[in-house]
């Protein structure tokens, strides 16, 4: 009898345990994860908020207080504007701010030139060699990106094997001036981000239905027809993401505008960085930031949209 | 699909697959020529590796490189699979989108903003609760909020085809939710748990921005002195140094690749053959 109670007791305990763990143990699986990114990547944007209207100082860390307590408790707020009109008086922000957009537009562009027929290429081909190609096209993105960049300077700097090739064949009689030119950073960009590209195209486009395209040579369509009525607009989700992908990142680039552009190549990653780092002016590098994540909230509001849209299918 | 690539689109695969490679594969040829010069060859030498391993500085920042890495990795790996899991198995949950928005917009956040507000972060913390110190603790964090955002879309995907049924039947036969999950689902996971953490390994190896703000002043990562290195022109050493990065990486990526599907073919192999 006793023996019954006990075990009926542990029992009601276990399941009312399991029913807290039903109810509530999602939490347990939930939170961890939100609550990190939450501290360490949401939070972060509302200290730079902050800091963007404190001005520069001379301490540690070299930025004034955006509010205080005054001796008789009360918050004191004091916002300065200064550096968001900095922003919109020196002219090195506006043109770099555009000059970045120009420069990923163009890469962008360059990027899909070049990755559309190759991913239209390989979802073509059989399925075995579907499996090998992509393994040889993400490789590289495994490889490091800082050490790719420093790879293409090899080829294409005045003395390089790009220069030396085309001299010793005759084509040129001088080195051609690449290092250091818009047209480096093009490359660099299209170079580092092609992978990017090249993966979602393959996927909407490894997934399109042939049947059409059969349906529309059978009506009489032309190749050349075809592709653009029915496998090109099919192909726009992957078109679209492949884009934000190279885009969104290629206009902070900080790196290769370092290291393979001009002193003119003011990409706007690397007047954030020596604002930062040569200038130590903390305040404006936040209001930097901030005003570059505005300008960024539509390209990125579009990518979110096209990947929950590709999760829920 | 059946219909065969024109040559056209062959011939633009080819060149686009050899613009990827070529840069790599100079690199390493470089790497073996004795003379300090880029432009002239002379002669093959391992003489920039043995200068390699005799580069304190170098040594010193890959043994921190790698120990950051695999912290950070395995943080995310936590991190990211718990997100995963969430977003696929809980339709609907308080701070569902705020989730997906935080585990997605790292993908395309400019490296840049990412560094710099999460340093203004961390300088705010050490005031308010005085910790952390800019360092390795802080370079570990910052990779950990990036890595699991690769590991989280790495890890849905591969959930969102997992068969939930089998997690079923498991529970029918009496298994609890937890145990269904761990001896059903994380097995079939398991190639994509992997290949996260051995990119969340990679990403971290090899990230310079994010790093350059949030670590401290004796932190120095290897791609930090990699760059201001590279920055003052041709380093011989470093191309024996990226050489060595490339062969190795390469090598762990195919071996895994390789483990990976061979693990699926024999997973499809059991399932056929207990399902008949």
């Amino acid at each position: 009898m006793v023996a019954t109670e006990t075990l009926d007791k542990t029992h009601r305990q276990r399941r009312s345990l399991r029913g807290w763990v039903d109810r509530h143990g999602r939490w347990l699986i939930i939170l961890p994860p939100l609550l990190f990114l939450f501290v360490f990547f949401l939070i972060p944007f509302g200290f730079a908020l902050k800091i963007s209207f404190a001005e520069a100082a001379l301490r540690i860390p070299p930025f004034s207080d955006v509010y205080s307590a005054t001796p008789d408790h009360k918050l004191h707020l004091v916002l300065s504007l200064s550096n968001y009109k900095y922003l919109l008086t020196d002219e090195v922000y506006v043109v770099s701010y555009l000059y970045s957009i120009r420069t990923a537009f163009f890469s962008t562009l360059l990027c899909l030139m070049i990755g559309y027929p190759m991913a239209y290429a390989m979802a073509r081909s059989s399925k075995a060699t579907q499996g090998i190609l992509m393994l040889v096209i993400i490789l590289p993105f495994w490889t490091s990106f800082l050490l790719r960049v420093y790879a293409l300077e090899g080829i294409i700097r005045d003395n390089g094997l790009l220069n030396a090739t085309l001299l010793w064949l005759g084509v040129i009689h001088e080195p051609l001036k690449i290092m250091r030119t818009t047209f480096a950073v093009y490359l660099g960009i299209v170079y580092s981000y092609l992978p990017f590209m090249i993966l979602p195209l393959y996927a909407t486009l490894e997934k399109l239905d042939h049947t059409l395209l059969e349906a529309a040579s059978d009506l009489g369509s032309r190749p050349w027809r075809a592709f653009l009525d029915v496998t090109l607009p099919l192909s726009m989700p992957g078109v679209i993401a492949g884009s934000m992908l190279v885009f969104i990142p290629a206009i902070g680039e900080y790196v290769i505008p370092a290291l393979l552009g001009g002193p003119d190549s003011l990409m706007i990653g690397r007047v954030l960085w020596d604002e930062f780092f040569a200038n130590h002016d903390w305040p404006v590098a936040a209001a930097v930031s901030i005003a570059f994540l505005v300008l960024l909230a539509g390209p990125i509001a579009v990518h979110q949209h096209f990947r929950v849209g590709q999760l829920e299918h | 699909m059946e219909s065969r690539a024109s040559p056209f689109l062959i011939s633009v695969l080819c060149l686009g697959i050899a613009f990827l490679y070529l840069p790599m594969a100079v690199l390493v040829g470089y790497s073996f020529n004795a003379s300090a010069l880029a432009s002239v060859w002379g002669g093959f030498s391992t003489h920039w590796y043995t200068e390699l391993l005799h580069n304190r500085q170098i040594l010193s920042a890959a043994r921190l490189s790698l120990e950051i890495a695999a912290l950070a990795s395995t943080g995310a790996l936590l991190l990211g699979t718990l997100a995963a899991v969430a977003l696929v198995r809980f339709a609907k949950f308080r701070g569902r989108l705020l989730l997906t928005g935080m585990v997605n917009a790292p993908l395309v956040m400019p490296e840049i903003i990412t560094g710099i507000t999460q340093l203004l972060l961390f300088v705010s913390m050490l005031q308010l609760i005085g910790w952390p110190t800019r360092g390795i603790t802080t370079v570990v964090l910052a990779h950990v909020a990036f890595c699991t955002a690769y590991v989280t879309v790495t890890v849905q995907s591969r959930l969102q085809t997992a068969d939930r049924s089998l997690e079923e039947a498991a529970m029918d036969l009496g298994a609890t939710s937890f145990q269904a999950f761990v001896d059903v689902t994380l097995p079939i996971i398991a190639p994509a748990l992997l290949s996260s953490w051995l990119l969340s390994f990679t990403l971290s190896l090899d990230d310079l921005v994010i790093s350059s703000f949030v670590s401290g002043p004796r932190s120095s990562t290897l791609p930090m002195v990699i760059y201001s290195k590279v920055k003052l022109g041709v380093s011989p050493d470093i191309n024996a140094l990226a050489s060595l990065i490339i062969g190795v990486v390469g090598t762990c990526v195919l071996a895994a690749g390789y483990l990976v599907r061979r693990g699926e073919r024999q997973r499809v192999a059991e399932t056929r053959l207990a399902t008949g």
